[in-house]
């Protein structure tokens, strides 16, 4: 019985190992520097972690699926030079309504690509990333966006203000988190999209339009990256051409950190949140404690690599091991 | 015989999974030259034995012995070292790979600056494959063959060694009756050679043709050895499921009805062609043949996933065009896959997700998947056809192989299709089980639904069939009703030799 009992929590750490590397960054880093856990400063990540957060809760969907989205960091460069160069002629809800509009447009066109033209994701989202932002730069004429009058428009309502003492980033981030994750892991769609990642040829088998369901997951890509380009735009009222650039693979890692499959079929959104999470708060602590800023990006690559290898030695019972 | 070291030996075999005991305290032995059937229901853990002895699972207690020396397995390859060589239940071939590459991983024939000698490796591999007597060569991608031949790539997998004791997990699954001679040829091989030989399978007449002894476990616990010479099936029954089996068929004498499927010649390029025949609703219609013989093809075809280049196919008298699973499906025609792992399941989802995945539509309440809904189907065919699992979160991937096969069984039974076509339902399914899905198969026909059943195993087809098509390389051969039908002229009639009678 008592063995019994030990296998119990054995697995249930296995299927947590994420979360206790998470834990255990964060004990470390409050330990390291108090000002790390008090609430202003938790805000703050948290609010900053948002855009890519609401990114990544997308590229989940894509993920599970089966295949890749990395056009997801220039889309969000359209989106927001659109949307502030759109407020100028149309009105902040006429903009926010053609910007998302747009964006799906995009969005759609990589899933027909993929989905129904079955053509390699990774090929079809690389090229797109540099396509798109070749139009981002046709659209602005390659100069910065900026909203003329920054203090007559409710605009800046997504990215600045608070609502009960919240930041709106943080509110719509996890709004949406919960309405993807239902949708995941509560609707047959979502059922169908792990089907479609775990197994295409079963899922084909038992019914499932394949094809449909990958363009489905592009969609709901397109419509998070349209979400982030409206809290980026918002936040700064203004914009770069380039100001999602790098961002696709800041959102694969975190996805991948949260432990969806690059092969397919597994993966939670509340997983993707840790990810986020996790990533925010080690780039914010290392911060705190004081490291060079350039030299933040390789403790983030080691750590990144040490919590994944956590969750691997979690899951299979030991550190290292010869055989897959 | 029992003065002989053993060439392997397992001590008090302690395996647990969340949840699951799979083994608990088995001991097992096997003698040079002996072919040691190991036996058991569905999940009663012969697998995880062999994984066990095979290094890749590691036992929680217990000690392996191989040739009286105590071994830690650490891993396959060490196994291998060893002396072990293990045919997997589930195949573990490399499809991009070719037959060569596969048959010889992990140790392909070097030449100067470790360039691979691919003239030795396919010579080699040739000489190998002319042993199997199978007709493809060593140079064929492995997923372009198809699954009785992947098999038998597999197998080949054990002559590459000068092995001390191979172990072959239910090598005849997917065999037909030509390739079972070879295989048995090659046993009896090893066996001359000193060779022990682990041997699993539910099949009873392989069993007692070419085994020695016989071990039984139930429930992780090893339940006893018998000499093959002195016990019979309704023993090693007995010892397996704690009863004995009644086999007599399910003789509900129910009424037939209109022709629910009609297909008229039929014809899909060189796979099959001029293929004729009606099924009933109330009637259970066998389809009997080699493989290549075009049964499965014929299935995929109804089942939209090949398109015709000749005939039609009429559901209720009306013809009807299926291009796709999901017309067929929307017609009420369903498909048991003969491949569990490639196209019947998604292995990393759990028991109950993969059981509703067809109808998961229909099973909502509001814009949400219904919880209970989908647990009430998942208990009833978890009863109905006695799935062993700790319950429905566990992941498809760590069932034993019968009880996986169940879990596709299921999924379309729940379905409750006009028409059902199963093929191969009852691979690697238990000798208990078996005759409950036939049961349930007839049951099924009974209550008015037309089912389709293809089978290379002729006691089962025999056994459920009210009808029976033979089949041979693509066509028709001939039609037998359960009253003329005897072992010898289907035997015939699928080797081609009758001449077609329409
Ligand atoms: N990796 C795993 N994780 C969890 N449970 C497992 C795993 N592998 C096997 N099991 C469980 O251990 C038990 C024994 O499984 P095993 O595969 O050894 O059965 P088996 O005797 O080979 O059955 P079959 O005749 O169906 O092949 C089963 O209950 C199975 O669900
Ligand atoms: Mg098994």
């Amino acid at each position: 019985m008592a063995e019994l009992k030990k296998t119990e929590i054995g697995t249930f750490l296995a299927k947590q190992g994420i979360l206790i590397a998470f834990a255990a960054f964060m004990i470390g880093f409050a330990l390291a520097n108090q000002r790390f856990i008090e609430l202003d400063n938790v805000f703050g990540v948290i609010r900053s972690s948002a855009i890519l957060g609401v990114m990544a809760l997308g590229v989940t969907f894509v993920v599970i699926g089966g295949n890749l989205d990395l056009s997801v960091g220039s889309m969000m460069s359209f989106s927001t030079i659109v949307v502030l160069d759109l407020h100028d002629k149309l009105g902040p809800g006429l903009a926010i309504l053609a910007m998302f509009g747009l964006t799906l447009a995009l969005g759609a066109f990589i899933g027909f690509l993929v989905g129904y033209l079955k053509l390699n994701s990774l090929i079809v989202t690389l090229g797109m990333l540099s396509a798109i932002h070749g139009l981002t730069l046709t659209w602005s004429g390659g100069k910065n966006m900026d909203i003329a009058n920054k203090s007559g428009t409710w605009f800046a309502v997504f990215g600045q203000e608070r609502i009960m003492g919240i930041p709106v980033p943080i509110l719509i981030f996890a709004l949406l988190a919960v309405v993807l994750s239902l949708l995941l892991s509560k609707t047959p769609f979502g059922r169908k999209v792990y089907a479609v990642g775990g197994n295409g040829q079963a899922a084909t088998f038992s019914g499932i339009p394949r094809a449909r369901v990958v363009f489905m997951t592009y969609l709901v890509s397109a419509f998070c990256v349209a979400t982030a380009g409206l809290l980026q735009a918002s936040r700064s009222m203004g914009s770069q051409n380039t100001v999602g650039q790098g961002m696709e693979l800041e959102v694969l890692a975190a996805v991948i950190l949260g432990g969806a499959s690059l092969m397919g079929g597994a993966g939670t959104v509340f997983k993707t949140v840790i990810g986020v999470l996790i990533l925010g708060f080690i780039q914010n602590g290392l911060l705190l404690v004081g490291l060079d800023f350039y030299v933040q990006y390789i403790v983030t690559w080691i750590i990144i690599i040490l919590a994944v290898w956590l969750d691997v030695a979690a899951k299979r019972g030991r550190l290292w091991s010869p055989i897959a | 015989m029992s003065d002989q070291t053993p060439v392997l030996r397992l001590e008090g075999i302690v395996k647990t999974f969340p949840g699951v005991r799979a083994l608990d305290g088995v001991s097992f032995s096997v003698l040079p030259g002996e072919v040691h059937a190991l036996m058991g229901e569905n999940g009663a853990g012969k697998s995880t034995l062999m994984k066990v002895l095979g290094g890749i699972h590691a036992p929680n207690e217990g000690q392996i012995f191989i040739a009286e020396e105590p071994t830690v397995m650490t891993s396959p390859m060490q196994a291998k070292a060893k002396g072990v060589v293990f045919i997997h239940q589930e195949l573990s071939l490399a499809d991009e790979l070719s037959v060569a590459e596969n048959i010889f991983l992990g140790e392909l024939p070097l030449k100067g600056l470790g360039r691979v000698d691919w003239a030795k490796l396919y010579a080699d591999t040739d000489a190998i494959l002319q042993t199997l007597n199978v007709g493809f060569d060593a140079r064929t991608r492995v997923g372009d063959l198809s699954i009785a031949n992947q098999q038998m790539v597999e197998i080949g997998r054990a002559l590459t060694v000068d092995p001390r004791a191979v172990i072959f997990d239910e090598p005849t699954a997917s065999l037909t009756d030509a390739e079972k001679v070879v295989l048995f040829e090659v046993i009896a091989d090893l066996q001359s050679r000193g060779v022990g030989i682990v041997y699993i399978s539910h099949r009873m007449e392989e069993i007692f043709k070419i085994t020695d002894r016989i071990s039984v476990l139930r429930d992780g616990q090893y339940r006893g050895t018998l000499n093959t010479a002195e016990t019979d099936e309704d023993e090693v029954t007995q010892l397996m499921i704690g009863r004995s089996l009644d086999l007599s068929r399910n003789e509900s004498h129910h009424q037939m009805g209109d022709i629910a499927l009609e297909v008229r010649g039929l014809g899909c390029g060189s796979l099959f062609q001029d293929v004729s025949f009606a099924v009933r609703k109330g009637e259970v219609l066998g389809f009997y043949g080699l493989v290549g013989a075009g049964r499965t093809e014929i299935a995929e075809t109804i089942f939209g996933l090949r398109t015709p280049s000749a005939g039609q196919i009429l559901l209720d008298g009306q013809e009807v065009h299926i291009s796709s699973p999901i017309d067929a499906l929307r017609l009420g025609i369903s498909l048991v896959p003969e491949d569990r792992k490639s196209q019947g399941l998604v292995l990393s989802m759990n028991c109950r997700d993969n059981m509703t995945l067809p109808q998961v539509d229909d099973l909502t309440a509001g814009p949400f998947v219904s919880d209970g809904a989908e647990v009430a189907i998942f208990d009833q065919y978890r009863d109905k056809l006695d799935i062993r699992t700790p319950g429905w979160r566990q992941i498809v991937g760590n069932l034993s192989g019968g009880n996986q096969q169940k879990i596709v069984i299921g999924k379309w039974l729940s379905m409750r299709p006009e028409v059902l076509i199963v093929d191969e339902p009852t691979r690697g399914i238990d000798v208990g089980s078996k005759s409950e899905i036939h049961n349930l198969i007839r049951d099924l026909a009974a209550q008015g639904f037309a089912v389709i059943v293809i089978s290379s195993e002729m006691p089962e087809v025999l056994h459920v069939s009210d009808r029976i098509v033979a089949m041979h390389s693509g066509r028709v051969m001939r039609e037998f009703t359960s009253d003329e039908v005897t072992e010898d002229n289907l035997i015939q009639a699928i080797s081609g030799i009758t001449e077609k009678i329409a």
